[in-house]
């Protein structure tokens, strides 16, 4: 059956594309599993938290303050903060997926990351005569390295991390785990001007009790950096960045 | 984990995984296939550079490990892996530098 086998073979051109990301997803769920155990959290809660939230940045940001002992609707409100961007993806990807079943979108949905999305919406843009179920099999496919990558690795990590000593110093890993995913991030001068800002901001709350300082300083460098957008248009490259 | 217990822990999990679903189910489920405004876009891209290092910040600064007093390998393991990412623009690349600058300086000084 032709259909079938179109559909077969954008389900596994999408594995293929989205392949050289294992390379992401396995390393930095390992390092979840690993600070995790090492922070206090047992095999499930760690297990909980990729199998759930799948979302690394935001895992690491509850776990970052959790450590900190900062109040619950503080953890909760900022890892939240971290998946906003998402809510992007989901309008994008909208666009084509929209009429698919409902179960259909709650699975997309809940696989909805920053390499599934990127890579399956660049394919939408670059073959436009793709059919609604060939689209869907190549995003499903986009997730086969991905999704099971970050949970087994994670669980990896967490072996690890239950036989690694405390002494290792591994909690500023953490803080190494965020600059690595911010820094190739900065893409843009209104990327710069967002990160520079939110430093800044931060150090300028750093006085407030239960890192209540979080907030403004992430709502002031997003306007920072929507406004620098803005003015200098959007595809507008910092200094030395290659094209 | 200091502080939390079981049930707390378990609550933030669900908490978190319910709304990033919701986030991430919101246009394609329910709201359709209206176009956000620009405005919104706009802001919406820039939460992860805008947040996160504000949320090292503190860490990098004033590490709890040296009673909140300026690091050498706390602030050049942080220079680090910045540095190799925004270069190599490879995020597990630049990981990798961070910490093994980390535990070599931490180890030699």
């Amino acid at each position: 059956m032709a259909t079938q086998t179109t559909t077969t073979g954008a389900f596994w051109r999408g594995a293929r594309d989205c392949g050289p990301f294992l390379l992401v997803a396995g390393p930095f769920g390992a390092l979840f599993g690993v600070v995790g155990t090492e922070a206090g959290l047992n095999i499930a809660e760690v297990m909980g938290f990729s199998i759930v939230v799948i979302a690394g940045a935001s895992q690491f940001a509850a776990l970052s303050l959790m450590l900190d002992q900062a109040p619950t609707v503080i953890v909760l409100l900022s890892a939240i903060a971290v998946n906003l961007r998402m809510a992007m993806y989901s309008a994008s990807l909208a666009a084509h997926l929209g009429p698919a079943r409902l179960w259909q979108r709650a699975l997309v949905a809940y696989m909805n990351v920053d390499q599934t999305y990127a890579v399956s919406v660049l394919e939408y843009d670059a073959k436009p005569a793709m059919t609604l179920p060939e689209k869907l099999a190549y995003f499903f496919g986009t997730c086969l390295p991905i999704v099971p990558t970050w949970c087994v690795a994670t669980y990896v990590g967490a072996l690890v991390g239950e036989a690694v000593p405390a002494s290792w110093g591994l909690d500023f890993a953490v803080p190494i785990a965020f600059l690595s995913m911010v820094a190739p991030a900065l893409r843009t001068m209104a990327h710069v001007a967002a990160a520079a800002a939110s430093i800044l901001l931060a150090i300028a709350f750093a006085g407030l009790p239960y890192n209540l300082g979080l907030m403004p300083a992430g709502i002031g460098a997003m306007i920072v950096g929507a406004e620098v957008e803005r003015r200098m248009g959007h595809a507008f490259p910092p200094p030395g960045a290659r094209p | 984990m200091t502080g939390w217990s079981g049930p707390e822990i378990w609550f933030i999990i669900v908490a978190l995984g319910a709304a990033t679903f919701v986030i991430r189910f919101s246009f394609l489920g329910l709201i359709g296939n209206r176009e956000m405004p620009p405005w919104l876009l706009r802001h919406l891209r820039y939460t992860p550079v805008a947040i996160l290092p504000a949320l090292v910040t503190p860490a990098v600064l004033w590490p709890e490990a040296t009673g909140g007093t300026l690091s050498a390998p706390h602030l050049l393991a942080a220079a680090m892996a910045l540095g190799i990412g925004y270069w190599r623009k490879n995020a597990v690349l630049a990981a990798g530098a961070g910490l093994a600058t980390f535990l070599i300086l931490r180890a030699v000084i």
